[in-house]
């Protein structure tokens, strides 16, 4: 006879690069209902912001979150300008978009890495990380940090890069390519991991946008939501089309990651082929007075960064929803009626960022 | 054929050295832009204390009587912004990573007094 137990799973386990907690609810092996609980990481950063003037809130804003850092800082630094009418130059602009793609880009390369520990296929855990350090040296020669950028103030950017070694990174990103495509192949084609992935954790078209999934999630779901087509910064010179698969399950959303990562290399390609010339930032005067939300696509999905600003040199109000925030609710719906073994799988797909959703 | 894929993967490993660093033998090359390690030229500091006042995680300290630098290395942050701001430009980022430490102490500098 079938006996509901409840296993605790978290904050500590080893499949978890963060700490969330679920309470799994089992009937044997399959799981009945499974109840969340975060928070385990809160730092209090929406509420510095009354601590610190907006100018230093940016780096605040920046170490949110380790692996889509520079995207937060840019959201917040776009809100900002925005209530401040500030028009950022054109180069910047592309240097913004240049360096959130290489953050994707090393962001999803290291989720296929943590997937790949899920499933417990631990040799791919080892060369995905060794490609993704070829992406972080990229990162460190032209910003100084390797996971924290840093590049990013109200009203421009920092640093410039010069025209030699933008098409130095061309190079070295299309060389990648062969590396990543044998890398890539093992996620997309391999008998044992297709074994694991296909048709666990399946959320349908309809639930996708019912439970407010963003990102890979709900594009691996077959909605073609990408807030780069909004055309925030540069993506609107720019050719982004959303990558979309249908079939909903993890295997689905790996593709979906998989096929982002080329992607951005194709981004950072054409960015540097239609970058202009000119200055990376412009002298910012007065204070912000109004509120504004800005949307931008992370790797995890879309983020919002909602800012309220009274004419003081401190902010009112700060506020970001995360992606892996609204995409809790779907992966419960996933949880609910798959196997005990399939939950790492199904949580790690999501690409969850605990410490981005906690703040 | 699969034994072929593997025997080729296997001769390219032997072929390729490690991904890693040995490294005591080998130490990692920084970029010149690193971001590793606040430095002062204590003598060019006028202690306006403005680095203090912006950094963000308050580990700068600066008191302008005893003319005394301080900054708590395991709080600072490597955000740069202190150097930025120096009017004196006394501040400087090393590309090198700090050497732990044992104990949580503040590295202090001061001033020589200047008797002439």
């Amino acid at each position: 006879m079938a006996r509901t137990n409840v296993i605790p799973f978290g904050p500590q386990h080893p499949v978890l690069p963060e700490p969330i907690h679920f309470e799994l609810i089992t009937d044997d092996e399959l799981i009945v209902d499974a109840i969340p609980s975060i928070s385990f990481v809160h730092r209090g950063l929406e509420k510095l912001v009354e601590k610190r003037d907006f100018i230093d809130f940016a780096y605040v804003a920046e170490r949110i979150c380790g692996l889509c850092s520079f995207m937060h800082s840019m959201g917040y630094c776009q809100a900002v300008e925005n209530i401040m009418a500030i028009e950022v130059p054109e180069r910047c602009q592309y240097l913004r978009v240049i360096w959130a793609e290489l953050g994707r880009l090393h962001s999803h390369i290291f989720w296929l890495g943590v997937a790949a520990d899920a499933f417990g296929f631990e040799s791919l855990f080892m060369q995905s990380l060794r490609v993704r350090e070829k992406v972080l040296d990229i990162i460190e020669e032209t910003t100084g940090g390797r996971v924290i950028f840093g590049m990013n103030k109200v009203g421009g950017v920092k640093r410039d890069i010069d025209a030699e070694t933008l098409k130095g990174i061309v190079g070295r990103l299309t060389s990648m390519k062969n590396i990543l495509e044998e890398l890539t192949s093992i996620f997309v084609d391999d008998y044992s991991v297709k074994h694991r992935l296909v048709g666990v954790g399946y959320i349908s078209r309809d639930d996708a946008y019912r439970l407010g999934c963003v990102g890979p999630m709900l594009r691996a779901s077959g909605y073609a939501i990408d807030m780069r087509k909004i055309g925030y910064a540069a993506y609107k010179h720019l050719d982004v089309e959303p990558v979309v698969e249908t079939s909903g399950d993890c295997h689905a959303r790996c593709l979906v990651r998989v096929r982002e990562i080329f992607q951005s290399i194709d981004l950072i390609r054409q960015a540097a082929e239609k970058i202009p010339e000119g200055p990376v930032e412009v002298k910012v005067k007065g204070t912000p007075d109004g509120e504004y939300f800005s949307r931008i696509e992370q790797p995890r999905g879309e983020v919002i960064h909602y800012v309220k600003a009274n004419g003081t040199k401190y902010l009112q109000r700060f506020r970001v929803r995360t992606p892996t925030f609204s995409n809790i609710p779907a992966m419960i719906t996933a949880l609910k009626g798959s196997q005990v073994a399939d939950v790492p799988n199904i949580i790690l797909t999501i690409d969850p960022c605990i410490s981005c959703t906690e703040r | 054929m699969k034994l072929f894929t593997m025997t080729k993967t296997v001769m390219r490993n032997l072929v390729s050295g490690p991904a890693t660093l040995m490294y005591p033998q080998r130490r990692r090359v920084y970029t010149p832009i690193t971001r590793g390690r606040i430095e002062i030229t204590i003598n060019d500091c006028i202690f306006c204390g403005l680095c203090s006042r912006r950094c963000p995680t308050h580990s700068i300290m600066v008191t302008k009587d005893n003319k005394e630098w301080q900054i708590d290395r395991l709080k600072c942050c490597t955000c740069n912004l202190c150097v930025e701001i120096c009017p004196k430009k006394c501040l400087l980022m090393d590309n090198h990573y700090f050497p732990p430490v044992t104990e949580r102490v503040q590295a202090i500098y001061k001033q020589s007094l200047d008797i002439s």
